[in-house]
């Protein structure tokens, strides 16, 4: 399969978020700016990418009855290699990120990928499928932070745009991400009909 | 299979725990430096190191970390840092500047769960204008409370239980640099 379709087929017509809705957890909860859901979009890519890689890599070697254990190992490994050089080198990331950086081990993402994808396809294109679920995810977190940054907070990425008073302060808080999230599903299958 | 598992987790755990090691350095100095930079905010004008000078105080059974500020020999203040569990979400960790006379010269706060928007606003709040300002009181002569309870520090709006908090924590706070003074001047 071509290195760029691929790309385009797990980010686009099969987007984690939108089209699967896999990932909930931390696409609701992240998502309070865009700059927040941004991030986490691309620490997600990082380990989507290696972990793919990885488990594609080592796919003939695991038997089928452990194949599970073996994937959360390997993508735990890498959540944790994450979070360890986010700690050294971007402290103030990790900290607004918290608890969903761990979490990113119990993403099915992550699993579904390895499962649906990387366990039977070679390491390049499963690493061009990392990329493309992992741009996909990134790119619907960002515009769900963003939306709700800006009708919350009344900014995008911090850059203000009326003021913070007049923001609904529902869209930052649980209920604002499900509602969002709501429109931008039905507005996304509007666009693909 | 046996083998497969353990040679994968085994792999995993030396890349780990390579990893842990060569970043081990960066990551205390990150911790570090942030805890330098919130008592450089909250106590100003020394010439020591207090990171490196903090000692402990109790007050009744609770252990509160202080950070001495001093210029030249004398002491001209310290940080101390304080929490509180009764937050909307859990803990609220601050770290507090004091003068020789406990008034509040500044605050910082280091961790929190707050609701976006609400109490999470705790951190610019009590540093604004007017009534709602912490920075300048002295909570040695009478602790502070928010206005709803009879106080005179305004809280943040609908985010009564974060304001509380913070206050609860500002009030212990003062009352360990206190112990902490007491002690020193003994």
């Amino acid at each position: 399969m071509n290195f760029f379709k691929t790309i385009y087929r797990s980010a686009v017509l099969e987007n984690p978020t939108f089209v699967l809705l896999l990932g909930m957890c931390p696409t609701l909860g992240t998502t309070s700016s865009a700059i927040n859901g941004m991030s986490m979009g691309l620490a997600t890519t990082g380990v989507l990418i290696c972990s793919n890689g990885a488990i594609s890599a080592i796919k003939n070697l695991v038997p089928d009855k452990i194949r599970i254990p073996v994937y959360i190992v390997v993508i735990a490994t890498f959540v944790t290699l994450l979070q360890m050089l986010m700690q050294a080198y971007t402290p103030a990331l990790n900290e607004s990120l918290g608890i969903f950086i761990p979490l990113i081990v119990v993403n099915c993402i992550l699993l579904g990928r390895a499962e649906a994808f990387a366990s039977r396809n070679n390491v390049i294109s499963s690493i061009a499928d990392g990329i493309g679920a992992g741009l996909g995810f990134t790119v619907a977190l960002t515009l769900l932070g963003a939306c709700r940054e800006f009708l919350g907070s009344g900014s995008i990425a911090s850059l203000s745009i009326f003021p913070e008073s007049w923001g609904a302060l529902l869209f930052i808080l649980a209920p604002g991400a499900f509602i969002m999230l709501g429109f931008l599903i039905a507005i996304y299958r509007y666009l693909r009909r | 299979m046996v083998i497969v598992l353990t040679v994968t987790t085994m792999a995993a755990g030396f890349l780990l725990g390579f990893v842990y090691r060569s970043t081990a350095e960066a990551r205390d100095k990150a911790a570090n430096d942030k805890l330098v930079a919130a008592v450089s905010t909250v106590v100003s004008g020394f010439d020591n190191d207090p990171v490196a000078e903090c000692t402990t105080v109790s007050v009744g059974n609770r252990q509160y970390t202080v950070y001495p500020a001093r210029k030249g020999d004398a002491l001209t203040g310290c940080a101390v840092e304080s929490s509180s569990d009764k937050g909307f979400s859990g803990r609220i960790t601050i770290v507090v500047g004091f003068d020789r006379e406990g008034n509040i010269l500044g605050y910082d706060v280091t961790s929190h769960a707050e609701t976006p928007g609400l109490g999470a606003k705790m951190g610019e709040w009590f540093r604004g204008e007017g009534p709602r300002s912490v920075v300048g009181r002295n909570p040695k002569a009478a602790p502070l409370r928010v206005s709803k309870d009879g106080g005179n520090v305004d809280g943040i709006t609908a985010a009564t239980i974060s304001s509380r908090a913070f206050l609860e924590a500002v009030n212990s706070a003062a009352e360990a640099a206190d112990t902490y003074y007491s002690q020193f001047t003994k």
